[in-house]
């Protein structure tokens, strides 16, 4: 279960990267936090995102052109 | 943070469409945790008036895909510059694309430092007071002061 989430839906790079950086910034370590994002690009960048800031990309998956993140505040 | 990464940019462009690559970066290395600097210097500038009025052209930019055809003869009639605008404003407001306004404040909000290049400034005849809040105004040097520790360097 998702600890808090983002509805990215609509938005274009670079804003769902923005929105959910803000977010996780007020979560706690070890939280989780859900984004539902319309942008194709997001899938790479998300997993980009997390590679280079230490988060885990927890899930990630598409349905019907929504695509849904699962991403754990780490450090 | 002892290792964070650095990014320094120099934005040279004052139309609508060449103020986002800087912005873009900007705030996306922000949301990476990088610490960023732009230097604005020349036409870029004006992404950074107080009173900005970006506009785009489609003169000499054979590469910005037009409704229908367009002769170059047609483009520089009086308030086609203004209608594109509009129409790639209204086209990025459709697609979810953040406003200029917005990135900026964005990036003002995620600590990126922003310098202004002293020597444009007086060039153009601008005021400090012409342009937003919370710039340096300084110069070459002081670019390289930054360039010299940055991890990546791009030129806009």
């Amino acid at each position: 279960m998702a600890d808090s989430t983002l509805d990215a839906k609509g938005l274009n790079c670079p804003l769902p990267i923005l929105r959910a950086k803000k977010a996780l910034k007020g979560m706690s370590n070890g939280q989780v936090l859900a984004i539902e994002a319309t942008d194709p690009g997001s899938a790479k960048d998300f997993e980009s995102f997390c590679v280079q800031t230490g988060n885990e990309l927890v899930k990630a998956s598409e349905n019907n052109g929504v695509f849904y993140y699962e991403i754990k505040k780490k450090g | 943070m002892a290792n964070q990464k650095k990014l320094a940019i120099i934005a040279t462009k004052g139309t609508l469409d060449f103020a986002y690559p800087p912005l873009i970066l900007a705030t996306t290395a922000a949301a990476l945790d990088y610490e960023v600097t732009i230097f604005w210097t020349f036409y870029g500038l004006q992404v950074v008036k107080k009173e900005r009025d970006l506009k785009i052209s489609p003169l000499g930019n054979p590469g910005m895909p037009m409704p229908v055809p367009m002769p170059v003869l047609v483009q520089v009639l009086p308030g086609m510059e203004a209608m594109a605008t509009v129409m790639m404003k209204q086209k990025m407001a459709s697609k979810g694309v953040a406003s200029i306004d917005s990135l900026l404040e964005m990036a003002i909000e995620s600590e990126v430092k922003m310098i202004a290049c002293q020597m444009t400034v007086d060039l153009f005849d601008f005021k400090h007071s012409d342009l937003i809040d919370g710039l340096e105004f300084a110069g070459a040097a002081r670019f390289f002061e930054i360039a010299q520790d940055a991890d990546i360097t791009l030129f806009i």
